[in-house]
């Protein structure tokens, strides 16, 4: 994953956003999907090298296990909270220059 | 029932190893266990199944990689077999396609890492052709020859597939 550019990879943004609640890995790949209507399927593979990036970031964390529980949650930190503030305006900027830009050729 | 078959792949026919075993649970018969060219299987409904290879970090009963077995599990995908570092994973079909990687990065990280195993015994045969034909000893170095060729073309059909995916992540990323 490449954060040099500051854009966010789609896997990481929908991996953030659903990390506002505590959510274990299964949940990510639940909710992402149900956020993009079915579009956005995380691969398992792909979803653990990504958790395990943002955990080594400090952007997400994880939670105490419960007892009889395997299963780890995962929640988002405050530095993760800025970052996808930082790239809600980045996506702002793109989808607000597309919109401008394209009406302007339609007129 | 269980049934046992042996066949002979090639680490550059990973993909093909998939498929035939894919084709095998279409046909009714769920990989169960797996040894040296060796697939054992049991009957299952027809297409109950979707299988996938992958070369783990580590070997499949070291930690990291129970770990990340563990962190499959909970998406509902099984490990039935390995061998040495390459695990073979079973997904129910009605859960949906399974692939392990939805990007062109985790794709491109996990060609390394059969390079990574590729590479240095390609090498290795290759040096020990040079050398075992400076020592001339007799039709020896020619074994190593062909074993490092084989692998040369396995090495070229894995960095021709990198490649194309590194071309794709230039404008999508997945």
């Amino acid at each position: 994953m490449n954060f040099a550019n500051g854009a966010l990879t789609e896997a990481v943004y929908y991996i953030l956003l659903s990390l506002l609640e505590a959510r274990h890995g299964y949940g990510i790949m639940q909710n992402a999907e149900e956020l993009s209507h079915g579009r956005v399927k995380l691969a398992a593979g792909t979803l653990y090298g990504a958790i395990n990036t943002l955990l080594e970031k400090g952007w997400i964390t994880a939670l105490p296990g419960a007892k009889n529980s395997r299963k780890k949650e995962y929640i988002i930190t405050d530095a993760g909270r800025q970052t996808l503030l930082r790239e809600l305006a980045r996506l702002e900027e793109l989808v607000n220059n597309g919109k401008a830009l394209l009406k302007e050729e339609s007129l | 029932m269980r049934t046992v078959l042996h066949k002979w792949f090639w680490v550059w026919d990973y993909d093909k190893e998939e498929k035939w075993l894919n084709q095998k649970a279409a046909e009714g018969l769920a990989l169960v266990a797996t040894g040296i060219c060796r697939y054992e299987f049991e009957d299952c409904e027809r297409g109950e199944y979707l299988y996938r290879l992958e070369l783990l970090e580590n070997h499949p009963d070291s930690p990291e990689s129970r770990k990340y077995l563990e962190f499959l599990e909970e998406a509902g995908i099984e490990r039935v077999g390995s061998y040495m570092r390459w695990v073979y994973l079973r997904k129910k079909a009605a859960d949906g396609p399974f692939d392990l990687f939805s990007d062109y990065e985790s794709r491109i990280q996990h060609l390394n890492r059969i390079l990574w195993l590729l590479v240095p015994i390609t090498l290795l045969n290759l040096g020990m052709f040079l050398i075992g034909l400076n020592q001339s000893l007799g039709w020896v170095p020619f074994l190593n020859l062909a074993v490092g060729l084989l692998c040369l073309y396995g090495v070229i059909r894995f960095l021709i597939r990198k490649n194309k995916y590194k071309k794709e992540r230039e404008i999508s990323e997945n």
